[in-house]
């Protein structure tokens, strides 16, 4: 159902400008993630050196995919702006497919590292991996289940051709997730590893 | 309560100057390429291999957040607030990794 919504002071839509605004503070929220990982980068607690078992090959197939998840995303919203429902719900479940594609990658990197004697507690460069690693997962997952609520509603008829804004605004969260990783898989993978 | 209501589409969320799908496109290609000599550089000895890999990341950057996240053509309002995160983390945690990086830690 399309609602209605009031004319604001600054003639912005309030919701697409509190999404910016929560964009912009959670670039403080993984700021800290990734400084954290910085100042441990070279304490293995005397255990295995993390930085050794990453898989370069292998996360750059995984951003590979969520960064071309980042053009079904906008094709999606493309779609839904000229009304074209059924390419749009199409693109979407495109973007929500590769997003699981990413998760399945990290469960799989995570549990290689676990195998190889890197658990989330065996030293603090392992912990700020994981953690710092394992929130932008949890982004990732919030994301595909807001895609797959968006399609669900499209499907059932809830969400109609003049109603974009719900892609859009669920299309910034998921370029924002790939931004973030864009700069985790240079910083956290390809610079200390190199 | 204003009786004053617009619909979505007239509160300037949306432009008309949204790229095409052609452009998206033609963008996603070059992502594509930077990823592919960002992996390159890591399997060749360059000097400052970590200049160019964070030159490379901060351009993929600014094309997702400049055409994927339609900042090139929305109100500079949303490219200002996106920057106040952005740069009140880089100074707030730049200063952290100053002051404690090279420390001896118990």
């Amino acid at each position: 159902m399309s609602v209605p919504v009031e004319e604001t002071s600054l003639g912005l839509d309030n919701r697409k400008l509190a999404m910016w605004a929560f964009l912009g503070s959670e670039f403080l929220f993984f700021g800290a993630f990734i400084s954290t990982y910085l100042l441990y980068l070279d304490d293995f607690n005397n255990a295995v050196n993390g930085i050794e078992l990453f898989d370069i090959p292998y996360t750059s197939v995984s951003s590979f995919v969520l960064l071309m998840s980042s053009l079904t995303m906008v094709l999606a919203h493309a779609a839904h702006t000229k009304g074209d429902m059924r390419r749009a719900r199409l693109w979407l479940l495109a973007t929500a497919f590769q997003g699981m594609v990413f998760i399945g990658g990290q469960v799989f990197e995570f549990t290689a590292f676990v195998k190889e004697g890197m658990g989330l507690t065996t030293s603090p460069f392992s912990s700020s991996f994981f953690v710092l690693t394992g929130f932008h997962g949890a982004h990732v997952t919030v994301g595909i289940i807001m895609l797959l609520s968006l399609w669900t509603m499209m499907k059932m008829g809830r969400i109609g051709p003049g109603e974009d804004l719900k892609t859009e605004m669920i299309g910034l969260y998921w370029h924002f997730v790939d931004i973030i990783w864009i700069i985790i898989f240079t910083v956290v993978y390809l610079i200390p590893a190199g | 309560m204003s009786t004053d209501t617009k619909g979505e589409q007239d509160l300037g969320t949306h432009d008309e100057h949204h790229p095409t799908e052609r452009l998206y496109v033609k963008i996603a290609i070059i992502l594509a390429i930077l990823t592919a000599m960002e992996v390159s550089l890591f399997y060749i000895a360059i000097p400052a291999p970590a200049v160019w890999l964070t030159s490379l990341a901060v351009i993929k950057f600014v094309m997702v957040v400049g055409y994927f996240m339609h900042l090139k053509y929305d109100t500079r309002l949303f490219t200002q607030l996106m920057l106040t995160g952005l740069i009140t983390a880089l100074a707030v945690y730049g200063v952290a990794l100053a002051t404690f990086l090279g420390t001896t830690r118990p």
